[in-house]
C-alpha cells in the first residue's frame, strides 16, 4: 500500500506539478516546433512517452549494474546519450520492419527525439533522485504523460493564437512564448497538489 | 560559403547578427531554465562556450577523417566528452555553481547550439575560423543569457549577482523568477529584438526545421518528404 502511494505520488507530481515542459523547461524545442497541429502534437507526445520509457529501461540497469560497480559514474553523460541514440535508431529499425503501421505514425518523430533534452533529462534525473527501477519507470511515464498533456493543451491554445492579430513585433515566436507563459501559469496552480493528496 | 571572411567578422557575427539565442532561437531550454540569477546564467554561458570552442575545433580538425554518414554520432561523442570534462572541472573548482546548474550542465550535450555549429560551420571551415566562431557564438549565448537573467533577477527578486537593490528589493515581482516569467521575458526580449532590427536586413528564421540543427539529420534519414517533419509547411500543404 505504502509503495502504491509512493508511486502515485511520483506519477501525479511528474505529470502536473513538476511538468517537464512548463516548469522545468525541458523539451522546449518540440513543444514550440511541433505544437501547431493537434495530430502532430499527439504523435510527438506519444513518441516521447515511448522513448522515455525505453531510455529509462535501458539506462537505469546500465548505471546501476555496470557503471556503479566499475566506479565509472562520471561517464554517465556520455554513456546515456549514446545508449539513447542507439536505442532510438534500433527502435526505428525494428518498428519499420515489424510494425509498419506504428512506424508510419510514430517513426517520423523518432530521430527528432534523439537530441531532445527531456529524454536525457529524465534518465539523468531518475538517477540523481535515487529512484529504484519501478519508481524510475513510473516517473518516466509521468514525465512523458506530462509532456503529452502540455503539447495537447498548447496546440489548442496555439490554434487560437494563430488567428489573433498581435502587434507587428510580437508576431510569430514572441506571442507563442507569451501564450506559453500563460499556460505555464495555469500549471502553477497545481503546486502542492501531490503533497496534499498523498502525504 | 564565401571564402574570405575576416576573423573579426566571424566573431561579431555570432554576437549580433546571428545571435544563437535571440536570432537563431537555439538552445531555448537552458536559456529559460538558468536565467533566474545572473551568476548561474554567466556560469552556464561560460561552460557552454568552453564546450563549444573545444568541440568546434576538434570537429573542424577531424572534418576530413569523420565519414559523412556517421558524423552525427561522432559529433555527439566528442561533445559529450568535452561536457564531461567541463562538468568534472566545475565540480572540482566551483562546486556551488555546479550544484545550482544541476542537470542543465549535463544537458549541454543536447544543446542545439553546439551540434548546430558543428553541422553548420565547423564541418566546412578551418580550425582557426571554427575557434573564432566558437568564441563569437559562445559570447553571444552568454550575453543573451546574462541580459535575460539581469531582467529576471533585478525585477524578480530585487538583487543583482546576489547584491540587494534598495527600492526593488521590497517591491519585487517574484513571478518573473518562476517558470511563467521565463517564457514571458523571453518572448518580450525576442519581440524587442524584432522591433530593433526591423528593416536592417537581418534574416530571422521562424521557429521551424530551418533553424533546427538536427533538421539535416532527421530529414535525410527518416523523412521521405521533409515537409512532414516539424509541421513547417503545414499551411502550404493544407492549401493544396
Amino acid at each position: 500500500m505504502e509503495m502504491i502511494k509512493q508511486l502515485a505520488f511520483i506519477l501525479v507530481s511528474s505529470v502536473l506539478v513538476n511538468n517537464y515542459v512548463l516548469s522545468k523547461f525541458l523539451g522546449i524545442c518540440p513543444f514550440l516546433g511541433v505544437s501547431k497541429k493537434l495530430d502532430q502534437a499527439t504523435g510527438m507526445g506519444v513518441a516521447v512517452i515511448f522513448v522515455m520509457l525505453a531510455a529509462t529501461a535501458a539506462t537505469w540497469p546500465i548505471y546501476t549494474y555496470i557503471l556503479v560497480p566499475q566506479k565509472l559514474e562520471y561517464m554517465q553523460t556520455i554513456v546515456f546519450i549514446l545508449v539513447i541514440a542507439a536505442l532510438v535508431q534500433f527502435v526505428e529499425i525494428v518498428l519499420k520492419k515489424y510494425i509498419p503501421a506504428l512506424h508510419k505514425s510514430l517513426g517520423v518523430y523518432l530521430p527528432l527525439i534523439t537530441t531532445n533534452c527531456a529524454v536525457l533529462g529524465v534518465a539523468l534525473n531518475n538517477i540523481s533522485d535515487g529512484y529504484n527501477f519501478i519508481e524510475s519507470m513510473v516517473s518516466s511515464l509521468g514525465c512523458g504523460l506530462g509532456f503529452l498533456l502540455a503539447m495537447v493543451i498548447f496546440s489548442g491554445v496555439r490554434s487560437r493564437v494563430e488567428q489573433a492579430d498581435p502587434p507587428e513585433s510580437f508576431k510569430g515566436l514572441p506571442i507563442t512564448l507569451v501564450s506559453a507563459a500563460i499556460v505555464s501559469l495555469a500549471f502553477f496552480g497545481f503546486a502542492g497538489v501531490a503533497e496534499a493528496l498523498f502525504l | 560559403m564565401e571564402k574570405k571572411k575576416s576573423k573579426l567578422s566571424i566573431l561579431i557575427n555570432g554576437i549580433i547578427r546571428e545571435n544563437p539565442v535571440l536570432v537563431l532561437v537555439l538552445g531555448t531550454c537552458p536559456t529559460l531554465a538558468v536565467t533566474t540569477s545572473v551568476t548561474a546564467a554567466a556560469g552556464m554561458g561560460i561552460a557552454a562556450m568552453l564546450v563549444l570552442i573545444c568541440s568546434n575545433m576538434a570537429i573542424s580538425a577531424l572534418r576530413k577523417v569523420i565519414p559523412d554518414t556517421v558524423r552525427i554520432p561522432c559529433y555527439i561523442v566528442l561533445i559529450a566528452g568535452f561536457v564531461t570534462i567541463v562538468q568534472l572541472v566545475m565540480q572540482a573548482y566551483v562546486y556551488d555553481l555546479y550544484e545550482s546548474l544541476g542537470v542543465y550542465l549535463a544537458l549541454i550535450v543536447v544543446n542545439c547550439i553546439i551540434l548546430g555549429r558543428a553541422e553548420m560551420f565547423a564541418r566546412e571551415n578551418t580550425v582557426a575560423d571554427s575557434f573564432f566562431d566558437g568564441v563569437g557564438m559562445g559570447l553571444g549565448f552568454t550575453l543573451a543569457l546574462c541580459a535575460m537573467a539581469t531582467i529576471r533577477e533585478v525585477f524578480g527578486s530585487g538583487t543583482f549577482c546576489g547584491m540587494d537593490i534598495p527600492f526593488l528589493k521590497d517591491h519585487s515581482i517574484s513571478i518573473l523568477t518562476m517558470a511563467p516569467g521565463g517564457f514571458f521575458v523571453f518572448g518580450c526580449l525576442i519581440a524587442l529584438i524584432n522591433k530593433i532590427t526591423k528593416g536592417k536586413g537581418v534574416k530571422r528564421k521562424d521557429f521551424s526545421c530551418d533553424a533546427c540543427p538536427s533538421a539535416a539529420f532527421c530529414k535525410k534519414r527518416a523523412f521521405s518528404t521533409p515537409d512532414d517533419a516539424c509541421g513547417v509547411k503545414d499551411e502550404k500543404s493544407s492549401e493544396n
